[in-house]
């Protein structure tokens, strides 16, 4: 399956689209960047007068390059193009602010796939190549 | 392994996904995993990860699907333990 076939599948659009490239994707990992555009609608309000991006918009990002991705990736497989997606556990430490403009890259490796769940130990890491966040998603995905 | 010992472990194993601690008080072989203990299907999923590591068996897609109870669960777990 190619890359840019997986990005089209994603089920979401702007403004809450977070995946800009997948650099590789396999049956056991993928990794992608996104590059936080400046005027994105959350800096308006996170926080008044000194933007930084949320905590909780860092995970979705990790969520969508991690798992939704690579939910896709191994249900190639599968006939129908439609599919469901829904995150069930985010459990994720952070360490470094990402502010507007940043480029981040993510790296995930899966953990399990079963049953329709897929787990993942997912890293963010900033362009200095410095942890940004870390944890493990884990999300239903059926097609 | 008899049915007391296997309930005995699912309980363990079952405990940290509880949301309903007054019905897993009652715990038994007519409770229901999602109806009465109010675990959510993806944490169904660890239960039933943990239960092939405990009990040394596979469980399959058909299996997951049938198991809504405690009875349910000791039942799958005999006849694969049979199988083994």
């Amino acid at each position: 399956m190619e890359k840019s076939e997986i990005l089209q599948k994603l089920p979401y659009a702007q403004p809450f689209l977070f995946v800009d490239e997948l650099l590789e994707v396999n049956e056991n990992r993928t990794s992608g960047t996104y590059s936080f555009p400046e005027d994105s609608y959350f800096y308006k309000g996170h926080f008044k007068e000194h933007p930084v991006t949320p905590g909780v918009i860092l995970t979705e990002c990790m969520a969508q390059i991690g798992v939704v991705c690579l939910g896709i990736f191994l249900l190639k497989d599968q006939k129908t193009a439609d599919f469901k997606v829904a995150l069930s556990n985010a459990n994720v430490d952070y360490f470094l602010p990402v502010f507007p403009g940043e480029k981040v890259k993510v790296i995930s490796e899966k953990v399990y796939f079963r049953f329709n769940k897929l787990k993942c130990k997912v890293k963010m890491f900033n362009a200095e190549e410095k942890l940004v966040c870390k944890g493990e998603i884990s999300g239903m995905i059926k097609s | 392994m008899e049915t007391n010992e296997i309930i005995y472990c699912l309980k363990k194993i079952v405990k940290p996904y509880v949301q309903n601690d007054v019905a897993f008080q009652d715990f038994g072989q007519g409770t229901d995993f999602i109806k009465d203990l109010e675990i959510n299907s993806a944490n169904l999923v660890d239960i039933v990860l943990d239960v092939e590591d405990e009990f040394n068996i596979a469980i399959d897609n058909d299996s997951m699907d049938n198991m809504t109870t405690v009875n349910d669960a000791v039942r799958i777990i005999k006849s694969k333990q049979k199988q083994a």
